[in-house]
């Protein structure tokens, strides 16, 4: 009777784990698509962009503004919000990043800093938005599965799809397309891209423009979860130590990354005392850091003088 | 124009290169100390502020400004400066014990913080310095038999040889005697030669190992010494406050240290202090402002986060050496008055400075 009671019972922390298992990977996959912008930007151009989450929260909210004023459908929703923000990105770049190519990389990422300002600032300006907090329906929403005890939400499910559509997809887009080998060429050596005829400036522009439509779905697919507001971005902060955990070059190690983080946060949320959730994160990357200072797919470089 | 003549190699480590500068410092001290006189409550209210975020500011500086390094985690210190002066002060010990105490442990914590630097750099600095400032900023929050938690903790008064160190003139005494005492330590210190080994890291490492630099050692002192500067910021804010939580220590403040110290000018002290007026400053000119913007942005609560992101960008992007450089420029412009050229302040741009491969 006990060892019945037992194995009841070490069945039911199995099923617990899987499913805090699962939700973790969904959430990672969100840090992962944020993560994967800034990788994709700093392999480019070096800059690393602190306003990515706030990319990331406004393309959420043109979504809303696609699904609500014009009243588009879920998918045409996402496709116009990426197209929006690929000129935002685009925009930015030229507006704002270009004209400190070369300055010392902090000062950069001040600058980058100071958007991620503007933009959450501008965000509550703008009539119909504002401070509030808003839903975004999607057609997954509330619907559950059971597989074998586990309760799967299907948004959960949804979210891990998109993500690894967008993967293959990008993967695809690097390895078969003009521009995708053009960019690659670029992030690895900007001055002989140049001279092999890359106009790179215009590259670093698509790239901005091209991370900017990825955080828009990572706003997308976490909109369910956090609702769409003005401070949602500051889950970039977040999706940094992804970046840093997977090494801060490397696009799968943002996607692995962004799994790790994650998953540790979805556990200690659940297996440690109250509060390790939030620092689970930041107390990752400081480990990561001090044991392999590039990240896990770092590619660790002797400097040069 | 003046020219200065030099006759010994002491002259240019003088911390006061001519009478005129001893003039025109002679007279902001004599105007300062004056300022419980001309000054509005409000306005004393506004300079304590400025010297604390000075001080504050001061630490940033040494080691954004002339060490090089990275740190997105400044609040932390002041945290820890506030809230060591803050339990200090609560057990009975005097405010002249409490304040080294609260630089001490501060000092400490850099050292800890200094450690990744050692290894770390540029971004992945930046990162474990601001995974350390959310890291404290919880501690903080749940270490409630200590801190109080989130509901935070009353400071008491200062207590200064016997005497309560209360009002507004007292405390601003209090603030710019320590503003004044850090800015001339930290210009001595630059002189000497720690400071050098400073600017020599910043400017390379690799160099500055080749000259005898011991990298580990200098950095580490860097990242104590402004953290203990930092702390002792926090310690005055504390009091200023009279009222400690950890909401107000959070990546934001750190943002807006390291703001202050881009906005006053990256490398020089006398931006520290800019950036400091400057950005207490801001909040009442876009208060101001609000007058004659219209009505859906005056009103939006994200004006003043806009107005900040803003001036910063337009900062980095128009004046990258900051309000000290903007001054440098003016002076220079009336020094030199007919043969002021636009390009004398250009800086070298550097392009495709990798840091993959340096």
């Amino acid at each position: 009777m006990l060892t019945v009671e037992s194995a009841a019972k070490r069945r039911c922390a199995i099923v617990q784990f899987l499913q805090l298992l699962l939700a973790g990977v969904a959430q990672g996959c969100v840090y992962a698509l944020v993560a994967l912008g800034f990788v994709l930007i700093y392999k480019a151009t070096e800059t690393v962009n602190f306003a990515q989450g706030d990319l990331m929260m406004l393309g959420a909210f043109f979504a809303l503004t696609g699904a609500t004023v014009l009243g588009l459908p879920y998918w045409l929703t996402i496709a116009f919000a990426m197209a929006v923000m690929v000129v935002v990105g685009m925009l930015l770049e030229r507006a704002v990043l270009r004209p400190v190519l070369g300055y010392p990389a902090f000062t950069v990422v001040m600058v980058t800093i100071g958007v991620g300002f503007v933009l959450r600032g501008a965000v509550t300006m703008v009539p119909g938005w504002g401070t509030e907090t808003y839903a975004l329906a999607t057609p997954f929403a509330d619907k559950v599965m059971r597989v074998g005890g586990v309760v799967v939400a299907e948004q959960q499910l949804a979210v891990i799809l998109h993500t690894a559509v967008l993967c293959l997809a990008l993967y695809f887009f690097f390895r078969y397309t003009r521009i995708g080998i053009a960019m690659q060429a670029t992030s690895q050596n900007q001055l002989a891209a140049y001279y092999m005829g890359i106009p790179v400036r215009r590259i670093n522009m698509l790239i901005w423009g091209l991370s900017a439509a990825i955080a828009t779905i990572g706003g997308i697919l976490l909109a369910p979860t956090t609702f769409v507001h003005s401070n949602m971005g500051f889950i970039g902060l977040k999706a940094f130590p992804a970046a840093v955990v997977g090494g801060f070059g490397s696009v799968p190690g943002a996607i692995v990354g962004g799994l790790i983080i994650g998953v540790v946060e979805a556990l200690s949320g659940f297996y440690l005392p109250e509060g390790f959730k939030d620092v689970a994160a930041y107390v990752v990357v400081l480990l990561v850091l001090m044991v392999r200072p590039s990240g896990i797919f770092g590619e660790t470089v002797a400097k040069k003088v | 124009m003046r020219f200065l003549f030099k006759t010994s190699y002491d002259q240019d480590l003088r911390l006061f290169r001519h009478s005129g500068q001893v003039f025109w410092y002679g007279l902001l001290a004599a105007v300062l100390l004056a300022a419980p006189w001309w000054a509005s409550e409000y306005m004393m209210t506004q300079l304590h502020f400025i010297g604390i975020y000075s001080i504050a500011g001061l630490g940033l500086m040494l080691l954004v400004g002339f060490t090089g390094q990275i740190s997105l985690g400044h609040a932390a210190f002041l945290a820890v400066g506030a809230y060591t002066e803050t339990l200090l002060q609560a057990a009975g010990w005097p405010f002249w014990l409490t304040l080294p105490c609260a630089a001490l442990l501060s000092a400490a914590v850099g050292i800890i913080v200094g450690l990744p630097a050692l290894r770390l750099k540029g971004i992945y600095l930046a990162i474990a310095t601001l995974a350390f400032g959310v890291i404290v900023e919880e501690i903080l929050a749940r270490w409630e038999s200590l801190t109080g938690g989130n509901s935070g903790l009353h400071v008491k008064p200062i207590e200064l040889f016997g005497a309560k160190l209360e009002g507004d003139a007292g405390f601003f005494y209090l603030v710019l005697a320590l503003t004044a005492v850090c800015c001339i330590a930290l210009a001595n210190l630059l002189r000497s030669p720690t400071g050098r080994a400073f600017v020599a890291l910043r400017d390379s490492e690799i160099s500055a190992s080749c000259m005898g630099v011991n990298l580990a050692k200098t950095k580490t002192l860097s990242f104590a010494l402004s953290a203990a500067l930092t702390g002792i910021g926090g310690a005055l804010y504390a009091h200023k406050v009279s009222f400690i939580s950890p909401e107000q220590f959070t990546l934001l403040v750190s943002i807006e240290l390291v703001t202050l110290v881009i906005l006053g000018g990256v490398g020089s002290l006398h931006g520290a202090v800019f950036g400091a007026a400057f950005i207490i400053v801001l909040p009442q000119l876009i208060a101001i402002a609000k007058d004659y913007l219209p009505a859906g942005v005056a009103g939006a609560a994200g004006l003043q986060s806009t107005v900040f992101g803003l001036v910063l960008i337009g900062f980095i992007i128009f004046e990258p050496m900051g309000l000290y450089g903007r001054w440098l420029k003016i002076r220079t412009w009336f020094e030199l008055f007919p043969f002021y050229r636009k390009g004398m302040f250009r800086r070298q741009k550097t392009y495709m400075k990798s840091e993959r491969l340096r």
